[in-house]
């Protein structure tokens, strides 16, 4: 039976539908490559298979999900389910209610296998910064699955889950979704909740969807994006079925190429892997535009000094006082420190420390200020190549899956980010999508980018290139 | 010596729900039985904006004259207390919803105006509870009912010069948000909170150091405190001993203040613009409507009531201390044409009674028909003005017409001449020695005949027209 198990959220809706298939033989079939795969993968933090039988077992055939197994990154909140967001703070912490984007996934008929691992706070690009253990990449257990979203990315590449959700503030759930070889969805700000995502740079972070296939994450979109009263930053928009706004060609679009970043460093296979979609996108009736975002390369400073700031408010909640992890100290302060600091990793305190001095007086106007200008400069710099082009083309990495402990320099890691981070400065969509292997057989992951609210035109064109480049529509 | 005086004033916006959630604002519950995911903020909850918190702010801002902005901003201010459960306190820094405006005050020196430099819109903190207050060995206990709830903070330019002044400053804001519904003004349950900045001089060209006071409870203690600092930094001023700028705490008991922490050791706030919020865009003509449908103002009021109406400044101030009175007396004279008599019976027989009951006019059942009712009855001789001071009990707690009150407590003047004739006659009969004085011209004999008319008619006999009536008997 489990050569014809669906690979697809698609498949698998088909299969249930046509009572080929129902949702507690397919969770079954998940939990027992789970049991199989996760002692080496690690990608769950939790896992809940019990919990989720039952749930599968009540799931509506006739609803969206209609009982799909759906893993969830373990920085969003699951009402009854620990929320550690890879952190020792938070070891012990139970969700009391569950975020905006995980009930309308269950109210679709999601059926939710366990809360991923990730680095810790969703700080880190690899997975080894979780507090608890690093997650591995399926397809190379002894290389990292990226990050920080990298349980839920490994998750669906290992087949333990249809689909997952991360949280992308800098490229989290785009950069995991290259190394693993699936699908990673950032929409356009506003248009996913945030209401129930642990926040880590407000300004910037998005939940998204993380798939096999585009459709996959244009299915999952279609129950996601709605308008939330709970979160302000969250914006009413018409109603658009994502799935159903898939398009076959690519044909009237110009896919711009970003001048200034074709001097980077980019592996070769992921340089060639840029050319053959260009030709793809030819033949598929695009043209090619040659765009220019002067200051882009100015996004990666800008951004470790915009999400460090807000990292460092959010997290001075996590204080020891009223939840959490709580160490005593003689007085007040002194508890706090001794719980912050036994409570948080290097890299979470490194961002907190970078953040308080960059928002401290005297530092605020030539770091936070300055940084927020160039932030500025560089969204109205895309919004004008995205008046140029209908999408840009990068690569979504400059390399594939590294070593697990291969980078140790903090700023090697951050650099890594260049192709991901500009989006989420101007808050416009961008997707990763599967695009061939490198020569260790890694999958290589391609990036677009759209103008703000363009998200079903966007997953429309990153289908069209996925498709062409081998993957299942 | 030149004393200068500034205050920050935190006034709780009278909502029915917390600034960024849907908890309850209501006052004096369990501790923790009002809170949220958000007011507790836990991680993932997100803050809403509280529209109608907005309302109140912009109405306050608009009636105190203030530039009210279009576009104003959110920003976090960063510090660790366990009051505060994000970290952060959220408020308005760079760009608030308000800036300039002014307040009149009358004091020893004349009417004046004390400029306000902004006004800012924010979330109060929770209340901890500390050893001293509660038995608990050390323990400190926090109720984050309050944490949440809607502020709006006004900051003066330092523009007053005494301890009296700033009270007449406060009491006449808090008159003002009582008056336009903005809050309660109730310092005790803490929906008024002021801190003061106090600095003396020598030389009044020049500032002295300013020294911030803080745990001011009352309007009292303000004045107090003001008065205390005064003359401790005049003292050191004469002593040659340094003033500090520093952060002083008012001592109820004692009257004094004492350095609480020096302003070189205060928190860096790291103030920056709030994520979670966008920008508060108010909308023209929203602004538009709230100055054009401003009411009149309690001093505007005030003074009309001085110049047009010519009443006494107390009863003035009297009748505008609450918009409500104010309005009772405007309803009850546009019935009853006589100001200056309806203010002093406010002002006296209903005041008592509201007195002797803890109760404010709008609390009774008396109405500006019925008290106006009653004058006009008095004016007419339908009852006496003794009679009126029994009427007006039942008009306060029954709410029935003055008519049916005089008539349940018997109270009608006798008016029928016939009626009159008859105790008159009997007067004349039993009275021969006054009878032949007042007919020998002695007028004042007059008085006596009439007292004893009215002694017949058990008091209510019309007094006018029962001298009337002897008078016409005995020609
Ligand atoms: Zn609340």
């Amino acid at each position: 039976m489990s050569s014809e198990l669906p690979r697809t959220l698609k498949q698998y809706r088909h299969a249930v539908r046509a009572h080929e298939l129902s949702a507690e033989e397919y969770l079954d079939e998940t939990r027992q490559l789970i049991e199989r795969g996760d002692p080496q993968v690690k990608a769950f933090l939790h896992l809940r298979l019990d919990a989720a039988r039952s749930d599968a077992q009540a799931a509506d055939p006739s609803s969206p999900l209609a009982g799909a197994p759906i893993a969830v990154k373990d920085n969003i909140m699951m009402a009854g389910e620990r929320c550690t967001c890879g952190s020792r703070i938070l070891e012990h912490y139970v969700a009391p209610y569950s975020a905006t984007a995980v009930r309308s996934l269950l109210a679709a008929g999601a059926v939710v296998p366990g809360k991923t691992n990730l680095d810790e706070f969703a700080m880190g690009s690899s997975t080894e910064n979780s507090a608890f253990f690093p997650t591995h990449n399926p397809t190379d257990l002894t290389r990292v699955p990226g990050g920080s979203s990298g349980g839920s990315t490994a998750a669906v590449a290992a087949g333990f889950a249809l689909g997952a959700i991360g949280s992308d503030t800098g490229g989290s759930v785009r950069q995991p979704a290259a190394f693993c070889g699936v699908v990673g969805f950032k929409p356009t700000y506003g248009l996913v909740s945030r209401y129930g995502l642990v926040a880590f740079g407000s300004s910037l972070d998005c939940i998204g969807p993380i798939a096999r296939s585009v459709r996959d994450a244009a299915i999952m979109m279609n129950v996601m994006a709605a308008h939330d009263p709970k979160d302000a930053t969250s914006v009413k928009r018409p109603h658009v079925d994502f799935e159903a706004a898939l398009q076959p060609t690519l044909a009237g679009k110009r896919v711009g190429i970003i001048r200034e970043l074709q001097g980077l460093d980019v592996q070769p296979e992921i340089a060639a892997a840029m050319e053959t979609a260009r030709k793809a996108a030819v033949k598929s009736g695009a043209s090619i535009v040659d765009v220019r975002v002067p200051h882009i390369l100015s996004a990666l400073p800008a951004y470790y000094i915009i999400a460090p700031a807000e990292c460092s408010a959010n997290l001075g909640r996590f204080d020891g006082v009223r939840y959490g992890l709580h160490v005593d100290g003689r007085d007040m302060t002194e508890t706090y420190s001794r719980t912050r600091n036994a409570g948080f990793g290097t890299e979470v305190k490194r961002r907190i420390l970078i953040g308080a001095f960059v928002l401290s007086a005297g530092y605020y106007d030539a770091y936070y200020k300055k940084a927020s200008s160039v932030r500025q400069l560089i969204t109205d710099e895309l919004d004008a190549a995205l008046q140029s082009a209908d999408v840009l083309l990068t690569p979504t990495t400059p390399t594939t899956a590294f070593r697990l402990g291969a980078v140790t320099d903090a700023l090697e890691m951050y650099k890594a980010d260049v192709f991901t981070i500009p989006a989420n400065l101007a808050g416009v969509p961008a997707i990763s999508f599967p695009a061939g292997k490198d020569a260790a057989g890694l999958p290589i992951g391609l990036q677009l980018m759209g103008p703000r609210w363009s998200d079903a035109e966007l997953l429309s064109s990153a289908n069209v290139f996925f498709t062409a480049l081998g993957g299942e529509s | 010596m030149t004393t200068t005086i500034g205050l920050e004033i935190h006034v709780q916006l009278a909502t029915q729900t917390k600034m960024f959630c849907g908890c309850s604002t209501a006052f004096g519950d369990e501790p923790n039985t009002h809170v949220c995911p958000v007011c507790l903020g836990l991680p993932g909850a997100l803050p809403t904006l509280n529209a109608q918190a907005v309302r109140l702010a912009t109405r306050i801002a608009t009636a105190l004259g203030c530039t009210v902005h279009e576009v104003s901003e959110f920003s976090r201010k960063n510090y660790f207390y366990p009051d505060l459960p994000k970290s952060y306190q959220i408020t308005q820094f760079d760009r608030p919803i308000a800036t300039g405006g002014s307040l009149p005050i009358v004091t020893e020196r004349g009417a004046r105006s004390v400029r306000l430099t902004r006004a800012h819109i924010e979330e109060d903190a929770g209340k901890s509870m500390h050893a001293a207050d509660i038995t608990l060995g050390g323990e400190t206990l926090v109720d984050f009912n309050r944490c949440g709830m809607p502020l709006i903070e006004i900051v003066t330019e330092p523009d007053m010069q005494s301890g009296d002044e700033a009270y007449e400053f406060l009491r006449n804001l808090r008159r003002l948000v009582r008056w336009l519904g903005v809050s309660s003004g109730d310092m005790e349950k803490g929906a008024m909170r002021c801190d003061v900045n106090v600095s003396v001089s020598p030389d009044p060209a020049k500032r002295g150091t300013k020294v911030e006071i803080k745990n001011l409870n009352s309007f009292r203690s303000v004045k107090r405190a003001i008065d205390y600092e005064e003359q401790r930094q005049a003292q050191c001023l004469t002593d040659c001993t340094p003033i500090m700028t520093e952060t002083r705490h008012f001592d109820e008991v004692q009257g004094t203040t004492t350095s609480m922490r020096s302003k070189e050791a205060s928190n860096d706030y790291r103030y920056f613009p709030e994520p979670d919020l966008p920008l508060l865009q108010l909308d023209p003509t929203e602004l538009e409507s709230v100055r054009t449908q401003m009411p009149e103002l309690p001093w505007e009021v005030q003074s009309r009531f001085e110049r047009d109406l010519g009443l006494s400044p107390y009863d003035a101030a009297l009748l505008t201390e609450e918009r409500s009175t104010a309005e009772f007396f405007q309803q009850t004279i546009a019935l009853y044409d006589n100001p200056k008599k309806v203010a002093s019976y406010m002002g006296t027989e209903v005041a008592r009674l509201l007195n002797e009951r803890g109760k404010t006019l709008t609390e009774t059942q008396l109405t500006p028909v019925a008290l106006a009712g009653l004058l006009t009855m008095v004016e007419d001789n339908a009852i006496s003005n003794t009679a009126s001071k029994d009427v007006l009990p039942l008009l306060v707690d029954t709410g029935t017409t003055p008519m049916e009150a005089v008539r349940s407590l018997g109270l009608e003047q006798v008016s029928d001449t016939s009626a009159l004739e008859g105790f008159a006659r009997e007067v004349i009969a039993e009275n021969t020695t006054q009878v032949d004085q007042f007919r020998n011209g002695k007028e004042a004999v007059l008085a006596f005949l009439v007292g004893q008319l009215m002694k017949k008619s058990k008091g209510k006999a019309n007094p006018k027209l029962a001298g009337d009536t002897l008078r016409r008997l005995l020609k």
